[in-house]
């Protein structure tokens, strides 16, 4: 009956909440919107001094870590008892942010949330462009990164395995993979909108470069279809991705036999830690862009909102992962570790610890209200707030646990140096230097995924359903 | 209008195959480079300031290696012999020959030939010869047919593999104590007629592993764990 009427069918509206996509849309309006950003747009002055800035920290790196090969780890304020320091806080730091973009390529796609379509695409970016700052801080950590192929398990002259009892080689698989996965999945997303690019660019070069990574996309129904089902099989792959590689990270420290890093519940703390600071990151890039590109029509205050619900939900696992460490510190009857509690509280670092906790379980409470979660200028500031907060945890974790362990002979304290502020300030210089170009070269919004949110999209299904 | 020409099609198709091919060249190069006398010196011939002869020495005048490298039962250093030890013979033989100038001078003024090194494990190893002597490693399971050598020569690769296939099955190299410094000595092949059989200890053995693993017994070579350990010879 309904393939007999061409009349549209009304889509009912099931809540009052902010639509994912704002009414008014068709499809070559979102196809515009989004590809005139690269395309037709022109370079801002904005753009061109914040590159310079984002690209002279990216140069300061390079400039640093070739005087870290020259000179050695000893450039850091690395010793014994704290061998970690910043290089292994900001590995943490960096990976962790990653996950979020895989949690929304992957595991909303398989779960259908319609939300993550205007998000998906940046999201992914920033997990690459993260996971590449991670990347460095152990290469550079192990002191001759000339040598770091041998971490990985090639046949070799000497006929041996690495040992696969150290986590930093589980380290390697976990993190190799998941760049690969992400880059792949990032890549595969991206080919229909390289074609939609390639057809819409004016210029032969861009035509010509868009065209080779559209691989030869024309839409066809069998293009689709196969499509689909590569999409949903990375979807699948990717998933497990988002709680195994920071659970192999929180094994770096959980294998050990340091009081405040032996305790079980790393894993999961870890990951829900990972997603927290992921969004926190999410959410201080969507902030902006969407404001600079006028996109709030694609991310609208539901994308932020739905963000901050996470944050909250994350944030609220971390808080329960330090408040079981803090009862287990009593409850196990250890000395070693309710003394690492006592330090965390009263020692050298109490200030940081405080600090800590401030920024990643009390101030976010006030997600709690509509009214912050809405409020973009306040949100950017607690998502700062939560990517500062997370910091501060692996700082605490790796710092006070090294700083002061079973002998007090062996105590120290841990002083970073001028480099190591460089380095960290040259892996944000990256980071950013990669979302600066992401930003002016590629549809930062799957244009593809938006149109499926259309009404349009949806009203064909609907009439089938109803047949 | 079309933006790539007609043959894009079959350049995409043909660079799924070239990047494998490429990419699996590297590691081949890459394989066959680490292992290559470039990298190890294997086979490599230095030159040394007198043409000494190991062929002539040890073939010709049938020399026992041990009597130049004096230490190779008692130290982990073999040793270099000095320059009288040469002195003992050249004294009477060659005196006047002009190429052994430099040992003549060498002995006037007490000033040691300054030889080339060939046989060089890095500093990180721990090496040891009298152990490998005394539990029946031959001198030429390592260094190759020196009494062949006109002027000496790597015979390994030297590399941590060449060790290791030896610490993990010795039973495959060893031999009896008496055999070590025989540099024609053959191994005991599967032979029903008993061609190569080694007695040792009363018995006839007409195979190697049987053979190696009565002497890893004799001789109590520590287990494979043991010799395998990192710190055996990474101290």
């Amino acid at each position: 009956m309904a393939t007999n009427t061409q009349t549209p069918v009304e889509v009912p509206v099931a809540d009052r909440r902010v639509p994912v996509i704002a009414p008014g849309h068709t499809y070559s309006t979102i196809t515009e919107k989004i590809s005139n950003i690269v395309l037709t747009r022109p370079i801002s002055l904005g753009w061109i001094l914040g590159f310079l800035i984002v690209f002279g920290m990216l140069n300061m790196l390079m400039g640093v870590l070739g005087y870290l090969f020259v000179k050695g780890t000893g450039i850091w304020g690395i010793n014994i008892p704290v061998g970690w320091g910043f290089a292994i806080i900001n590995f943490v730091w960096w990976i962790g942010i990653g996950h979020a973009g895989t949690l929304i390529s992957a595991i909303l796609a398989l779960l259908r949330q319609t939300w993550r379509n205007s998000i998906n695409r940046f999201a992914e970016a920033m997990t690459l462009f993260a996971v590449a700052c991670a990347g460095i801080f152990p290469l550079a950590h192990t002191g001759r990164p000339w040598l770091a192929y041998w971490l990985f398990p090639y046949p070799n002259t000497m006929n041996y395995w690495p040992n696969f009892r150290s986590p930093l080689v589980w380290d390697v698989f976990a993190v190799s993979t998941y760049f690969t996965i992400s880059l792949v999945f990032w890549f595969v997303g991206l080919i229909p909108d390289f074609a939609t690019m390639r057809d819409r660019a004016e210029n032969l070069w861009a035509q010509r470069i868009y065209g080779l990574l559209a691989m030869g996309w024309r839409g066809s129904a069998r293009h689709w279809h196969r499509y689909e089902t590569a999409y949903l099989l990375l979807a699948g792959l990717a998933t497990p991705l988002v709680l195994s590689v920071h659970t192999v990270v929180s094994f770096d420290f959980a294998v050990g036999i340091v009081p405040g890093w032996h305790t079980t519940i790393f894993p999961p703390y870890f990951v829900a830690g990972a997603i927290y600071s992921g969004f926190a990151m999410v959410l201080c890039l969507a902030i902006p862009i969407r404001s600079i590109y006028k996109l709030e029509d694609f991310i609208t205050i539901r994308h932020i909102e739905n963000s901050a619900k996470v944050m909250l939900a994350t944030g609220l696992i971390v808080a329960y992962g330090y408040g079981i460490e803090a009862f287990m510190g009593w409850y196990s009857g250890n000395r070693y570790d309710s003394f690492l509690m006592w330090n965390r509280l009263h020692g050298p670092y109490k200030f940081w610890y405080a600090a800590l906790l401030a920024c990643n379980i009390f101030i976010p409470q006030i997600l709690w209200l509509k009214k912050f979660r809405t409020s973009t200028g306040w949100l950017w500031l607690i998502s700062f707030t939560v990517l500062l907060g997370m910091w501060l945890e692996r700082f605490i974790i790796i710092v006070v646990s090294l700083s002061r362990d079973f002998l007090n002979s062996s105590w120290g304290m841990y002083y970073p140096t001028k480099w190591d502020w460089f380095t960290f300030a040259g892996t944000i210089g990256l980071f950013l230097t990669g979302m600066w170009l992401f930003c002016r070269v590629l549809p930062m919004i799957s244009i593809f995924e938006l149109r499926t949110l259309l009404p349009e999209a949806q009203v064909h299904e609907t009439a089938e359903v109803k047949q | 209008m079309q933006i790539f020409p007609r043959s894009s099609n079959a350049i995409a198709r043909a660079s799924i195959v070239l990047v494998l091919v490429a990419v699996g060249g590297v590691f081949w190069v890459l394989w066959e480079l680490e292992r290559s006398p470039f990298i190890t010196y294997e086979g490599v011939r230095r030159s040394q300031p007198i043409p000494f002869s190991h062929q002539h020495h040890v073939t010709g005048l049938g020399i026992d290696c041990r009597y130049c490298h004096t230490s190779v039962e008692t130290s982990s250093f073999a040793g270099i012999p000095p320059t009288k030890t040469c002195i003992n013979c050249h004294a009477q033989i060659w005196t006047n020959a002009a190429y052994l100038e430099p040992v003549r001078e060498s002995y006037r003024t007490g000033r040691s030939i300054e030889w080339t090194r060939v046989n060089q494990l890095p500093d990180f190893v721990y090496f040891n010869h009298s152990i490998h002597i005394n539990k029946g490693v031959g001198c030429n399971t390592c260094h190759g047919p020196v009494d062949q050598m006109p002027l000496m020569y790597q015979y390994a690769s030297l590399q941590m593999e060449f060790c290791l296939d030896c610490h993990r099955n010795t039973e495959k190299y060893l031999r009896p104590r008496e055999q070590v410094f025989n540099m024609r000595y053959e191994p005991p092949v599967d032979d029903p007629l008993g061609k190569n059989a080694v007695v040792f200890d009363g018995n006839t053995y007409n195979n190697q592993i049987a053979l190696g693993n009565a002497l890893k017994t004799a001789y109590k070579v520590r287990s494979v764990k043991d010799i395998t350990s990192c710190n055996t010879c990474h101290r």
